[in-house]
């Protein structure tokens, strides 16, 4: 057992830097409010350091409390595919050459109504993301990036078309759960065509995680901080592993 | 303006000339052309509005209703069809929209004499335009009023709930912490749809609806914040995608202020047809132009979907092109919100000094134009503190090279729609800096010989170099060869290509013969 607590400036001084916004005015009795609200959440000190007017109805803290709970770190399971095993993008097209021995081919998109690309194309895009090339840059990946605002149906049938090993779904917006019924109607569809099996799943987005993924029927999920080369290489373990059960 | 970048003048010129070239032939395509939404705007100018049970808008039901009848009708301009409704059944455009809302067809009447159109539409032109022209007044009237009391460059932000009524709180709370302008974001998708919803909303994914009730929602209280506050707050949305006139022409009848307007982002990030698109960006430049509306246009995207050091020179012919069309629809140039970004990877040694050498070079190459600046988001991370230093370069530089629009970076860009409070940060950071450094921008020289001048020569002449490529293939066969933000468009494909319309030799049009002429455009 290995007991946790937020750590300030000493060990197990439970200390947390908060800030937020009330629907009352700025003031003494604001100031006071906040104060009793982060007791409340059962911080056993808090100091109101900064509070500031928002406008004649709201008002802006900074807080710092201090906390006594504790948790066991030995109980703590991450909801995350294990990246620090990822191989490189080098040592992927290696993998593929020994183990494969013919390009994998990969499609994506970002679904639905979802507009925002930053997440399909850092991973897919020649130029990567943050020093890590994209797929299309491998030699030994075939990469489509159909974009956004594709329709699952559409996103499907060109997998068909070209043969795809694995389907990126990439979903940044969240709101309203537009996320979980995208990836939902996906899988669902795949399943109504009897080609789940066919292809490696993938979803991924700034607020995706493995679980609820996996959850939807995908492979796995990826969230924020990935890169192409931890999607590439769960692709190409879990091709062989694929061939490997077959 | 400061000239510190010692760029030739006739370098800059021939730069503009190939934009104008480059322009030219898309220009002659344009006037030979109408599409579906040029005509539903030209009905909202003259009155046309509402919708029926389903929600399908009076604009759309009459072109369909034309469409329906014979295609080839459509040549011939719709409005000619809405006129002779009304002069056949005595009603007024009130009764008429609701008759049409209600089932009613204007096909069903035979087309009646042309000069009792001609002499009835103008009456509507007269009233439609006599409406913009009105709240051009009242804008100039009040920015009189309360001249000297807005932000220099002025302070931007977006609210985006999704819900009207919900929108107008964090706007007034925005506008009171110190924005100048305030952007009201659209619901996810909303620019692939080919109407344009009606009435208030209460619901929408990542933004809201722009409806015209919305923006009279929004109107209305943010004047009711210029008052207090003794500053003139602008209102902006958004004339892009499949309905670019049509919202143009809402924007101009509830004096909004700025529309994001762009004549090529549809065609290449939302995957709109190219000729639509063209088409449609021009008409909706004539309103925006007429009613005073400052448009920003979208090249900040450029460096979103590519490498913002390496990609550079796109923005600046992105916004050559955009000035040229934006001068073919009657835009001056101090309507003309050129847009730029300050997206370079934070890693890049002396990234701050290439953004400040392009930021100076847009500056000196577009010296009237209200230049909008888009703050970092393709490198903000959960990391908000450093986010919040990104930001703070970032309102260094644009104060640093007066810029005109000042959209503020959120610290918890790429973690959710901003808190309320969010927004304080970024209006108390950018008032810290810009008052810090209020007189920087005139103090503050570069060496002939250094890296900011010798970079913003460099982005110059890859401008020109990647000019000079488009210009000898054409527009339409250099976006099609996709020259532009790596994206390949073909001529025929994209959304909207079948709202497209021929004019033909008796098309009706005196809204758009009026624009034309008000705007002196040939």
């Amino acid at each position: 057992m290995k007991l946790i607590r937020t750590y300030g400036d000493t060990l197990d001084d439970g200390k947390v830097q908060l800030s937020f916004t009330l629907p009352v005015p700025d003031g003494a009795r604001g100031r006071e409010a906040a104060r009793k609200l982060v007791l409340a959440w059962g911080f056993k000190e808090c100091e109101v350091v900064h509070s500031a007017p928002l406008s004649e109805e709201f008002s802006f803290y900074v807080v710092y409390g201090k906390s006594e709970t504790a948790i066991d770190f030995d109980t703590v399971e991450a909801d995350e595919i294990d990246k620090d095993a990822s191989m490189s993008m080098d040592e992927v097209n290696e993998f593929i050459r020994q183990h494969i021995k013919r390009k994998v081919v990969v499609v994506g998109a970002c679904t639905g109504f979802d507009a925002h690309t930053v997440g399909i194309d850092a991973i897919m895009n020649m130029k990567g993301y943050n020093h890590h090339y994209g797929l299309e840059r491998y030699p030994e990946i075939e990469a489509y990036n159909l974009g956004a605002q594709v329709p699952n149906e559409k996103l499907i049938d060109f997998a068909v078309k070209v043969k795809a090993d694995a389907i990126l779904v990439s979903q940044v917006v969240t709101q309203k759960d537009t996320h979980i019924h995208n990836m939902t109607e996906f899988i669902e569809l795949l399943e109504a065509k009897n080609l789940r099996d066919r292809f490696i799943c993938i979803a991924g987005g700034p607020r995706i995680g493995n679980k609820l993924a996996v959850e939807l029927g995908f492979d796995a999920g990826f969230g924020r901080g990935t890169y192409a080369d931890d999607v590439a290489t769960f692709i190409v373990k879990k091709l062989v592993e694929k061939a490997q059960a077959s | 303006m400061r000239i510190k970048l010692h760029l030739p003048k006739d370098r800059i010129d021939y730069a503009r000339q190939l934009a104008k070239q480059i322009a030219a032939p898309v220009g002659a395509f344009i006037d030979a052309h109408s599409s579906v939404t040029v005509e539903r705007a030209t009905l909202r100018l003259a009155g046309a509005d509402g919708a029926n049970a389903d929600g399908v808008p009076v604009p759309n039901l009459v072109v369909d209703q034309v469409k329906a009848a014979d295609p080839a009708l459509l040549e011939d301009g719709v409005i000619i069809r809405y006129i002779n409704a009304l002069i056949k059944t005595g009603l007024s455009t009130q009764e008429l929209n609701k008759k049409i809302a209600e089932g009613f067809n204007v096909m069903s009447l035979p087309l009646g004499d042309r000069s009792a159109i001609e002499a009835k539409c103008n009456e509507l032109v007269a009233q439609g335009l006599g409406k913009i022209k009105d709240n051009r007044a009242y804008r100039d009237k009040k920015l009189e009023e309360f001249h000297d009391r807005n932000n220099k460059p002025l302070l931007y932000l977006i609210v985006a709930t999704g819900n009207i009524y919900e929108d107008v709180k964090q706007a007034k709370a925005a506008a009171k912490q110190g924005a100048d302008v305030i952007a009201v974001i659209r619901t996810t998708a909303q620019s692939l749809l080919d109407y344009v919803p009606y009435g208030a909303t209460t619901e929408g994914f990542g933004g809201t609806y722009a409806t015209q009730e919305n923006f009279r929602i929004m109107r209305a209280a943010l004047d009711e914040v210029t008052e207090q506050e003794k500053r003139y707050i602008m209102l902006t949305n958004y004339a892009s995608g499949l309905c670019m006139p049509e919202i143009a022409a809402m924007g101009a009848l509830e004096r909004l202020d700025m529309m994001l307007n762009d004549s090529m982002y549809g065609i290449l990030f939302r995957d709109i047809n190219m000729y639509r698109t063209f088409v449609d960006q021009k008409f909706s430049r004539m309103i925006n132009a007429y009613a005073g509306i400052i448009i920003n246009t979208g090249e900040d995207n450029y460096l979103t979907t590519s490498d913002a050091y390496e990609k550079a020179y796109t923005v600046l012919a992105s916004q050559l092109l955009n000035e040229q069309f934006g001068f073919m629809a009657g835009l001056p140039a101090r309507l003309l919100g050129l847009g730029h970004a300050f997206e370079m990877d934070p890693s890049i040694k002396n990234g701050f000094l290439y953004e400040l050498a392009q930021a100076q070079m847009a500056r000196e190459i577009f010296p009237e134009h209200p230049l909008k600046y888009m703050p970092p988001t393709k490198f903000m991370s959960g990391d908000i503190f450093k986010g919040l230093v990104m930001d703070s370069m970032f309102n260094f530089v644009s104060k640093a090279t007066n810029q005109g629009i000042h959209l503020l970076g959120m610290l918890t860009e790429a973690i959710h729609t901003p808190f309320m409070m969010d927004r304080y940060i970024a209006v108390d950071n950018a008032k810290y800096i810009m008052n810090n450094i209020e007189d920087f921008y005139d103090d503050i020289e570069f060496r002939k010989d250094g890296i900011i001048v010798r970079r913003a020569h460099e982005v110059l002449d890859k401008t020109i170099k990647f000019l000079e490529e488009v210009q000898a293939i054409g527009l339409f066969d250099a976006i099609e060869r996709g020259l532009f933000a790596d994206v390949k468009r073909p001529k025929d494909g994209g959304k909207g290509f079948e709202g497209l319309i021929k004019k033909g030799p008796q098309y009706f049009n005196p809204f758009e013969k009026q624009l034309k002429q008000e705007l002196n455009i040939k």
